[in-house]
């Protein structure tokens, strides 16, 4: 394996992160929090120092493979979570190591649980350092830096692969580089319309900037202690559709840009989406107007936010969904586990997987009763190789794999069974509120050092789609001659 | 005319013997000597060995005084490049056999570029006889003329039929006025029929009808035309392809047997709707387990001869589907006509109709008639035609006249007539205006314009 050149891109890594303090020491100096002011700059100064160092000496082979690729993102993840703890730890607003790591981790893998009861109460700075960790986290760090940094071999695409979500991840133009400015730039451009349609809907600014980067990033860290429930219903309209919107696979808006609408609506993944969301909205709606009464399109709209937001993974809420029928709740539970779409800032099995695994179901039901039949999986009129099935096939086994070992260790912590399940399903699928003493109203404070460890793993685990970590962790990996 | 063939496969040599019994003088190009000398011994034509798309070939073959250059290789790249030198050598029209069906998606693009008379796709039109069979399960061969409105349709009489047993004037009243029968053949003999001509059980017919009648014209001469819905096609190559698809849009159910797996996958990911069996149709339990007992047509379109006629005669013992057998190679007609093989289709004989048609036509000046269509019937013992009378001197005997004052030659029946949307089924008293469409049907080859049908 190539060391050097790992330690170089991390080195690059914990530059950038230094790069992004610099947002929260402009925010404290408007706010005039001089603590934070002091914590963030000496924390800035410091990843640069260290960055620095660490990416001093440019390393004699550029090679790079897949395997680097992958330890690359596992660890530039570890790393920026450690690194990203330190201000919450430093100013005393989260003093525990282990709940600092979990929050920002929380933040940069969009997930959103928080172990804060009213987040209210920390500084504008840490406050805003949260939510833009999910504005980073959505896109990726390593995609960002492949934007920033000179072109590069063909051998990137081992990072933005091993970064980037989905069963097959290509370019959509030739050079990687521009690949990855289109995609920050599509991705800048929606949360900027976010964000002044949210100045429109009179939200505060600093309230609007936080909601459009952790709707942007599919996150779901609030400003106050109610979520989004405070903010009306034009801002909770807005919030719904844009949350949809970073659900969808960026190439959608590609071929939106390049004039090839009619390609980008005939995405099997996009219809498949909105498809779901719909059926999933509809039925949702008549279960709450049905066991509740009222307003037919109050209900329509509070299940069509929350809808929206388990499905892209996002976390907020205007409502306390833990309260909803069992029927709603278990829906919320099924989209919890399938979530957007690839290619976006989502989590989940995702959409594409899901369509894969439906036909997958078909070609070996008609290949039982026709032995010899042959049947081939297509997505956009594509072939699916038989190397992306299985990595499909094998991605639920080690899906469902983590997950019970997870629920496993967090079990430890003796809580009710709806309770420890969807802590699990919460983190892992990148979502943040779960059900019972996790639901939207509650917060992850509640469990053991040992099982915040285990969800703060998992929502790394989610968000880099569980090989990278895995191969991070295997000794094999680190072996010389291997 | 001077005609330069390139390529002698089946379709080439198949065309080539057809061209030369037309009267036209040939020159073949082939890379293959041996098919070359084959093909010169045996038919009184011009070879010259070589690359048909090297210009010092074709000028050696004579293409500047070429009327025409039929390119048919087995390669479209050949062919293609074959047609744009002979068009920038010589002033002939060009003629390209391309049957890859990437390139066959974008041929009005390729055809106006390279300035192509006629681009041909053997395995497609093959492929579109054989849906015409499907949509008309009773018949043998169906032949479509004024663009798919007129049907000339040929089937056996079936034993206690109606029909068997009288005479062609007496069953109009059974088989309602708008069809007419043009040719009967019985014995390996093949009469253009007139009024009195008998008709007997196994006879093969040929009517010709409106579209819209066919179904009420199987009901009244008491033949079961059950429409086909479920199809099992032995062989995977481009016929198959091109057939399943427009069988798959008329609703029809597709089971592909393919030996090749890699072939397999294609045809699964172009066909998603069809049912594709990776394994040897010649495989008795195989076919038993695809169900082909429960099959309404069966449709032999392996590579090998042989093993389509097999086939089609093992299908034929275990079940009623309805049969069509592909023979590209062997020429033991007569024989084959007496197997329960069912249709026979017959590839390189379509593609040889297709430019044949295209030759007489060009033969002709542009004032006078035109050759629309040109099938050849009953082992290629009768063609049916269908011409444009256009105004012109040539015509100015034929028009207007009621067909009883006209002299027409022996052997020849004029059998329907098209004018504006009107379909008319003629008796003695019709005529021939300017305008019509009018089809004909002979066993005197060569008819190249309309006026030919006069004595």
């Amino acid at each position: 394996m190539n060391y050097g050149i790992i330690r170089y891109i991390i080195g690059k890594v914990i530059e950038i992160e230094g790069l992004f303090m610099a947002i929260p020491v402009i925010t404290s100096l408007i706010y005039k929090e001089w603590k934070g002011f002091a914590v963030y700059a000496i924390c800035m100064i410091l990843l640069f120092v260290i960055g620095a160092i660490v990416a001093a000496k440019e390393p004699e082979k550029k090679t790079f493979y897949a395997r680097e690729g992958y330890v690359l993102a596992a660890m530039a993840w570890i790393v920026m979570s450690i690194l990203g703890a330190i201000p919450f730890v430093a100013t005393g607003e989260i003093p525990s190591v282990v709940d600092a790591v979990f929050e920002i981790t929380s933040g940069f893998t969009t997930t959103g649980a928080s172990i804060l009861s009213d987040p209210s109460k920390l500084m504008r700075c840490n406050l805003l350092w949260r939510s833009f960790s999910h504005w980073i986290g959505g896109m990726g760090v390593l995609v960002f830096l492949l934007a920033m940094l000179p072109a590069g071999g063909g051998e990137s695409l081992y990072i933005m692969r091993a970064e980037s979500t989905g069963p097959s991840v290509g370019k959509i133009v030739p050079r990687i580089k521009q690949t990855s400015k289109i995609l920050y730039g599509i991705y800048t451009g929606l949360t900027f319309i976010l964000l002044i349609l949210l100045i429109i809907g009179k939200m505060p600014v600093f309230d609007a900037i936080c909601i459009a980067m952790g709707t942007a990033g599919t996150g779901g860290f609030g400003v106050l202690s109610d979520s989004m429930a405070g903010y009306g219903v034009y801002n909770q309209v807005v919030v719904t559709i844009f949350m949809l919107l970073f659900g969808a696979n960026f190439g959608f808006y590609y071929l939106l840009i390049i004039r090839k609408a009619k390609d980008a609506f005939k995405m099997e993944e996009v219809r498949g989406y909105v498809a779901i969301y719909a059926v999933i909205t509809v039925l949702i709606t008549l279960n709450l107007w049905s066991s509740r009464g009222g307003n037919f399109f109050g209900q329509l709209q509070q299940a069509a936010f929350q809808t929206s937001s388990v499905m892209t993974t996002t976390g907020f809420a205007t409502q306390d969904f833990d309260m909803w029928p069992v029927f709603s709740k278990v829906l919320m539970g099924v989209l919890m586990f399938i979530g957007a779409c690839t290619g976006s800032t989502a989590g989940g099995i995702k959409v594409s997987r899901v369509i894969i695994y439906i036909k997958g179901i078909a070609k070996e039901i008609a290949e039982q009763v026709h032995p010899k039949r042959i049947k081939v999986i297509c997505m956009d009129k594509k072939r699916i190789s038989d190397e992306t099935l299985r990595a499909v096939y094998i991605y639920l086994a080690l899906y469902t794999s983590i997950m019970i070992i997870s629920i496993i260790a967090v079990a430890l912590d003796g809580y009710d069974w709806e309770t420890t399940f969807s802590s699990v399903l919460a983190t892992l699928n990148n979502i943040g509120p779960g059900f019972g003493k996790v639901g939207p109203t509650c917060n992850f404070s509640i469990f053991s050092p040992l099982s915040k460890a285990v969800l703060t793993l998992d929502m790394l685990a989610g968000r880099l789609e569980l090989i990278p970590l895995f191969i991070f962790m295997m000794p094999d990996t680190w072996r010389r001659n291997s | 005319m001077n005609i330069i063939v390139v390529g002698c496969g089946k379709v080439g040599y198949t065309l080539v013997e057809q061209l030369n019994n037309e009267g036209h003088s040939v020159t073949l190009i082939d890379k293959n000597k041996a098919a070359l000398e084959r093909a010169v011994s045996k038919l009184d034509i011009m070879g010259i060995h070589g690359n048909g798309s090297s210009y010092r070939v074709q000028e050696e073959a004579g293409i500047t005084n070429a009327d025409l250059l039929i390119a048919v290789t087995n390669q479209d790249e050949v062919n293609l490049l074959s047609c744009l030198i002979a068009k920038q050598a010589g002033h002939c029209q060009t003629i390209a056999r391309v049957r890859n069906p990437e390139y066959y998606e974008e041929i009005s693009f390729i055809k106006e570029e390279l300035k192509l008379a006629m681009a041909i796709n053997p395995e497609r039109s093959a492929a579109y006889d054989i849906l015409r069979l499907i949509q008309i399960p009773s018949a043998m061969e169906v032949d479509t003329f004024a663009r798919g409105r007129i049907n000339l349709i040929s089937f056996k009489i079936p034993e206690y039929s109606p029909l068997d047993g009288k005479r062609v004037m007496e069953v109009s009243g059974i088989m309602g006025n708008n069809s007419l029968i043009c040719v009967v053949q019985r014995d390996g003999e093949t009469i253009i029929p007139s009024g009195n001509t008998m008709l007997h059980s196994k006879d093969k017919i040929s009517v010709i009808m409106p579209l819209s009648e066919i179904s009420n014209f199987f009901e009244r001469i008491k033949i079961a035309n059950k429409p086909i819905r479920s199809v099992m096609v032995a062989g995977g190559g481009s016929i198959s392809f091109y057939l399943a698809k427009g069988l798959i849009k008329s609703g029809v159910q597709v089971k592909i047997f393919e030996t090749d797996r890699a072939r397999c996958e294609v045809l699964s990911e172009e066909l998603p709707e069809a049912v594709i069996i990776n394994g040897n149709a010649v495989d008795e339990s195989l076919l038993d387990e695809e169900g082909v007992r429960e099959t309404d047509a069966f449709i032999a379109l392996t590579n090998m001869d042989e093993e389509n006629i097999m086939l089609s005669m093992y299908v034929d013992s275990v079940s009623n589907a309805k049969l069509i057998t592909k023979i590209n190679r062997l020429s033991f007609e007569e024989i084959i006509n007496n197997m329960p093989v069912g249709s026979v289709i017959c590839p390189k004989n379509i593609t040889a109709e297709k430019i044949i048609k295209h030759v007489r036509s060009m033969q002709n000046s542009a004032d006078s008639s035109d050759v629309e269509s040109l099938y050849r019937l009953m082992d290629n013992k009768v063609e049916a035609l269908e011409f444009n009378v256009k105004n012109c001197s040539e015509n100015k005997n034929l028009v207007g006249k009621t067909l009883t004052e006209l002299k027409l030659k022996s052997n020849l029946l004029v059998c329907s007539i098209s004018r504006g949307d009107a379909i008319i089924t003629p008796s003695g008293r019709d005529t021939i205006e300017i305008g019509d469409t009018v089809v004909v049907v002979t066993s005197n080859m060569k008819l190249s314009k309309i006026s030919d049908i006069l004595e």
